[in-house]
């Protein structure tokens, strides 16, 4: 028996959108840059789970290799964000990204 | 069974999601997160992506979050040094999360419609299928990810460095 026969792919697409809403809730809530690095992971998780349910509702392992690339995506994009997270950190003395306002003006 | 295991996850898989935001140490954070994505790991068992649910424990919980770590030890942010925003801020930022919600939800009206066919090809989440598509016909895409990679800890290097004038 098929999970996504018993509980309707609507699930899935809902589990999805509330992830993605507290990913982007996250980003806007809180000022401490890792947190928001981590909202960002969030929200790539939530769509992660939307390519595999839609992947294996149409039998189609494409959605499946596309989670892969992301996942790979992510793994380049934290361990540069991390470092620019470790340099501002030496720059300014915070990861308040509140600090980070020179370009500003 | 099933049924009721898909909501035990997306229950503590929600919940995990908002203590990420909501919790006062970025340690217990972190912690949250991993949490969170161990139980999107189920939902992958679930759905009978068992390669990927593998993957996404080893790359997520066991590298990335461990970098994440290992940076707040590093720094030593573990203590809530950031000053309170507003609270109109925080009102506004749950507002416009709950916004984004309601626009998803309208747009996703009617899924409930879509037929699922019942059955499953239960071998199509296994290494040795998601293996040969790999190979064979996303070749190119997997080499170019190598060389993204190498960008990546090219930059990530350069940018930890300490610099010496």
């Amino acid at each position: 028996m098929n999970i996504i026969s018993e509980v309707g792919i609507n699930s899935y697409l809902w589990l999805a959108a509330i992830l993605f809403s507290i990913g982007v809730m996250g980003v806007l809530f809180r000022r401490n840059a890792i947190i928001i690095l981590m909202c960002i992971e969030l929200m790539l998780n939530a769509v992660n789970i939307l390519f595999v349910a839609f992947s294996v509702m149409h039998n189609n392992p494409a959605g499946q290799i596309m989670v892969f690339f992301i996942m790979a995506v992510a793994a380049a994009e934290v361990a540069v964000g991390l470092a620019i997270l470790i340099l501002m950190y030496r720059n300014m003395g915070s990861v308040d990204i509140d600090t980070m306002k020179k370009l500003k003006w | 069974m099933s049924v009721i295991a898909f909501y035990i996850l997306t229950v503590l898989c929600i919940f995990s999601a908002l203590m990420v935001v909501f919790s006062k140490k970025p340690v217990h954070s972190v912690l949250y997160t991993i949490f969170c994505f161990f139980n999107i790991a189920g939902h992958f068992l679930l759905l009978n992506a068992q390669f990927l649910a593998i993957v996404h424990i080893i790359v997520y919980a066991g590298a990335i979050m461990v970098l994440f770590l290992f940076t707040i030890m590093f720094l030593n942010l573990n203590a809530e040094v950031e000053p309170h925003k507003s609270n109109l801020l925080k009102v506004a930022a749950v507002v416009c999360g709950g916004l984004l919600l309601l626009i998803l939800v309208s747009c996703l009206k009617g899924a409930e419609n879509i037929p699922v066919n019942p059955m499953l090809d239960t071998q199509m989440g296994m290494v040795k299928n998601l293996g040969m598509v790999l190979y064979n016909e996303y070749m190119l895409p997997f080499e170019m990810l190598s060389i993204l990679f190498l960008s990546a800890m090219v930059g990530a290097v350069l940018l930890g460095k300490k610099e010496t004038k």
